[in-house]
């Protein structure tokens, strides 16, 4: 049985005010995809705290994000993320940030082409309203402004 | 991506492919490129065959076979590490940039 994410997190969280969770019940919202993903700009987006280089860190309520350049190898890369255990992240970043398996499967033709940059913010933000007024618009003015036809987004 | 069922069904995205594995490993283990190569590819194949919005694609992968109690342990207890002094965490910033700016 999948783990059950949310009392947990009352659980482990109870010393703090309860989380009150998104709940969407409308039906979401849609965008048809207007061509075959072997012919999109796809952009690569992860929660989970990747840092590129000297980048700082990410803060408590951090609604920010970093621009990862597409060619970053492992050496470049960080992580700074406290909802989660990062050992196996900090050691391979493709477990959160698949941006090796992304590169190859553009080099194989699966993906019309990987946008560059990446991008990575730290999922560890309890304003659901930060996230929403804030982040998400900032990430989606920038993904329009570069063109990208799909984004591929790995919460951590 | 997800790992977590049933906050993804709270949340009721457009289009989610679902994997059964602790939090940190969305797409894989580490130094496994052809299991994370095999997750990705899944998943970008639902954005043509997810055709109903708010579908959850659910993928076979298992963790580990000779193992099903991980789902009951983890993310339970001292799941959550400690957060460093802003101190220790001033210096490991500190020392990564240092580190990069000798590459610059």
């Amino acid at each position: 049985m999948p783990v059950e994410y949310i009392p947990r997190t009352r659980e482990l969280y109870r010393d703090y005010a309860p989380y009150r969770w998104v709940v969407n019940t409308d039906t979401p919202p849609w965008t048809p995809l207007t061509r075959p993903i072997s012919q999109c700009r796809v952009a690569l987006i992860s929660s989970g705290g990747i840092l590129y280089r000297d980048q700082p860190r990410f803060h408590r309520e951090d609604a920010t994000y970093r621009e990862i350049p597409k060619d970053a190898v492992q050496a470049d890369l960080d992580v700074w993320h406290f909802g989660y255990r990062t050992a196996d992240a900090r050691a391979d970043h493709n477990c959160v940030f698949p941006l090796a398996r992304m590169r190859e499967l553009e080099a194989d033709g699966t993906i019309g082409e990987l946008a560059d940059p990446a991008y990575s913010f730290m999922g560890g933000i309890y304003s659901a309203r930060k996230v929403r007024d804030e982040l998400a618009p900032r990430l989606a003015d920038e993904l329009k402004r570069r063109r990208i036809d799909a984004f591929y987004l790995v919460p951590a | 991506m997800t790992s977590a069922l049933d906050i993804t069904r709270a949340v009721n995205p457009p289009r989610a492919v679902f994997v059964n594995f602790p939090l940190g490993h969305q797409t894989g283990k580490p130094h496994q490129p052809d299991l994370q190569r095999q997750i990705v590819r899944d998943a970008l194949r639902a954005f043509e065959t997810i055709r109903q919005p708010g579908t959850i694609v659910e993928l076979p992968y298992v963790w580990d076979p000779q193992d099903r109690t991980w789902e009951e342990t983890d993310y339970t207890g001292n799941f959550l590490p400690p957060r460093p002094e802003k101190e220790d965490a001033d210096r490991i910033e500190a020392e990564r940039r240092a580190r990069f700016a000798e590459i610059k």
